[in-house]
């Protein structure tokens, strides 16, 4: 389903391949751009390299999908894009500002301020209210108990689930613990709202309602970043980045990687 | 993350872990609940001896001269070897004593001993017998209730009468009006003249097993057998008289015993004060005794408390994580666990000082002990528990504050 703003213009490769070149900051058309990634680990003496050089641009409004089997590197440069890890080597761009030689707690602020997580397990606190749950980056930013209650409200109603914000976790279904993981994603209205494997513990009925979530957000404007390794749930998206052995083995938009494996 | 909700949050794992924190919290509480107890009973120990029991044996502007001081006591041995040389106290000198001193003085002659009384209505028992002169009854306050006090005439005579005390009337006296009536002691009768108001106990010792007659009359056979006298007490109308009148008594007595300057005094001259002196030392021992013990519960509790919150760290790393990639800092977590030991530390205090008060009261209605509630312990105790809970948190929160975000949100 082929709607308006799907169609709205896509960054050119070549506009990507200028961005990634150049020094310092990008302009504000891009949310992300990496310049050369890397990351090592050691591992008791011999050194993993999870990425070996990554460039990556991705432009405010895009809905991109990352891709790959596992131990290509996909978490890992999803941690990094994430701001939960710094590179090794390389520079990374967010919102125009290096995150790359961040502290830690500078790291958070950021984390707080720009990007929304949705995970695969949820991780919402058991133990707290999905209004809770949803108020709890606002908690972070230092933002009064009043507002914060407002805009979890606003938040949860958004993903339709404003008639269940008093529930705790475990009184909710699948489909709607990620609908509250969602909307406590975008409570903060980050730049980017970064989901690992959104609908890896979901049935497929559930998994397609999620999906529409994200389209919906996707068709107003946020800046959605998908970590998955099932190309029919990449496909969902507008461009897909395809990791392999740390590395971008492919970067194309929808129709081309539907076409390339025959979905 | 406010403080408010971190409290709430720690109290919230407090109710559905109750076992579990009641196992936490039990070092604190019980070193809380020793502190609170002991605290009570040496302050009401100490507002009893300061407020009653000192102005029942010494009223305002009152002092004793006698051979022995009443309670400061010698300090060494050798102190104590020098007043068993001091000279005996006569009667002439409290006569002599008395002739130094302006007329409006009241004064007392005092010599006490004990011995077993009879009636024919009541076994015999053994009382606190009283021999004294001058302005006995003014000066201790006691309150004739039934009959009268002794005259002047049967001081000087030496009249075997008594004025006798509320637990000798109901005890030899059964449903009778003791007055007129006929007490033997040792086999002599006494009339009972006069019957004085109930005085209570101190520290359960009974303040109304006593009998009062006068100096001259037989009971000084037993009270002061060598004829000599314990002592007496005078009391003037004013603190600085009384300090005056001190001086004068000093003087008078080193004058009469011939003692050069550089000698000390041979005999005693004390107020209340001293006695309240005396017992203020007693007190701060047995403050200093008293907290040390339960300071051990608090450091074991202290340890309980931060094993516990290392568990708590391992068990919610996953939390942590969570908390942590929604933009938590390394502070706010540090202070979400501070915070937690804290408050479960400050409620095992609370709940401490509960029980600490619950102990004090029981001891105080079980024993003769007094108890009275020092506002300072119940803010030292509840800082305490603070302390203990914030100084016990440090480790386990620092190392929650400074997990890997990544690795924290794998953990199952």
């Amino acid at each position: 389903m082929q709607t308006e703003a799907a169609e709205a213009p896509l960054h050119t490769t070549a506009e990507r391949q200028v961005v990634v070149a150049q020094d310092g900051a990008p302009d504000t058309r891009w949310v992300i751009v990496t310049r050369g990634i890397k990351r090592e680990y050691d591992m008791g003496g011999e050194v993993v390299r999870a990425l070996r050089g990554v460039d990556l641009a991705i432009g405010r409004n895009e809905y991109v999908a990352i891709m790959g089997p596992s131990g290509s590197g996909k978490s890992t440069l999803m941690n990094i894009l994430g701001c939960l890890d710094t590179p090794t080597a390389g520079e990374y761009w967010l919102n125009g500002t290096q995150v790359s030689r961040m502290t830690d707690d500078q790291l958070a602020r950021i984390r707080n301020k720009e990007i929304g997580f949705v995970f695969q397990t949820f991780n919402l606190l058991p133990r707290a209210t999905a209004l809770h749950n949803v108020e709890l980056p606002l908690v972070y930013a230092g933002i009064s108990a009043e507002t914060r209650k407002r805009m979890a409200k606003e938040a949860l109603e958004r993903v339709q689930l404003d008639g269940r914000m008093h529930h705790k976790p475990n009184e909710l279904s699948g489909g709607q613990r990620q609908r509250v993981a969602i909307a406590r994603a975008l409570v903060n209205n980050p730049s980017i709202l970064l989901a690992d494997e959104p609908t890896g513990n979901l049935d497929s009925t559930t998994s397609e309602e999620i999906m529409r979530v994200f389209e919906g957000l996707a068709e107003q404007g946020q800046t959605v970043i998908m970590v998955t390794h099932e190309p029919d749930i990449a496909s969902h998206a507008r461009r897909v980045v395809v990791i392999r052995d740390g590395v971008i083995a492919s970067d194309d938009r929808r129709e081309t990687f539907v076409e390339r494996h025959g979905l | 993350m406010p403080l408010f909700e971190a409290v709430r949050l720690a109290l919230a794992t407090i109710r559905v872990q109750k076992l579990k924190s009641f196992f936490t919290l039990l070092g604190v509480t019980i070193g809380v609940m020793f502190l609170i107890a002991v605290v009570s009973i040496v302050e009401g120990m100490s507002k009893y001896v300061e407020e009653d029991f000192i102005g029942r044996f010494l009223g305002a502007n009152t002092f004793t001269f006698r051979r022995w001081p009443d309670f400061d006591g010698p300090d060494s041995e050798a102190e104590w070897r020098a007043m068993q040389r001091w000279p005996l106290v006569y009667k002439d000198d409290a006569r002599y004593v008395v002739a130094s001193l302006p007329k409006d003085v009241r004064w007392a002659i005092e010599t006490d001993g004990r011995a077993y009384a009879s009636t024919q209505y009541a076994r015999p028992r053994e009382t606190m017998l009283y021999a004294v002169e001058g302005d006995y009854f003014q000066i201790k306050n006691y309150d004739i209730i039934a009959g009268r006090a002794i005259t002047q005439q049967e001081y000087q005579m030496g009249a075997n009468v008594l004025v006798i005390g509320d637990e000798v009337a109901t005890h030899f006296f059964p449903n009778l009006n003791p007055v007129g009536r006929e007490l033997r002691i040792r086999g002599v009768p006494y009339t009972v003249v006069g019957r004085i108001e109930k005085q209570g106990s101190l520290f359960g010792m009974s303040m109304d097993k006593l009998v009062i007659g006068p100096l001259e009359s037989d009971l000084s056979r037993i009270t002061n057998p060598r004829g000599d006298i314990d002592g007496m007490m005078i009391k003037m109308p004013t603190t600085t008289a009384m300090y005056d009148a001190m001086e004068e008594v000093r003087e008078a007595m080193r004058g009469r015993r011939h003692l050069r300057p550089a000698q000390a005094d041979n005999f005693s001259i004390e107020t209340s004060e001293s006695a309240l002196r005396e017992f203020k030392e007693v007190k701060n021992v047995m403050t200093i005794a008293g907290t040390a013990l339960p300071m051990i519960g608090l450091v074991v509790g202290g340890m309980v408390i931060m094993n516990i919150m290392l568990v708590a760290v391992a068990e919610r790393t996953r939390e942590i994580g969570i908390r942590k990639s929604l933009g938590a800092r390394r502070r706010d977590i540090l202070r979400q666990f501070l915070v937690e030991a804290a408050t479960l530390s400050t409620v095992g205090a609370i709940i401490g000082i509960v029980l600490g008060l619950t102990a004090a009261k029981l001891i105080e209605a079980n024993t003769p002990l007094p108890a009275a509630v020092a506002p300072w312990s119940l803010v030292v105790a509840t800082m305490l528990g603070l302390g203990v809970g914030i100084v016990s948190g440090v480790y386990p929160a620092r190392r929650a504050s400074r997990l890997d975000p990544i690795e924290a949100l794998r953990q199952e």
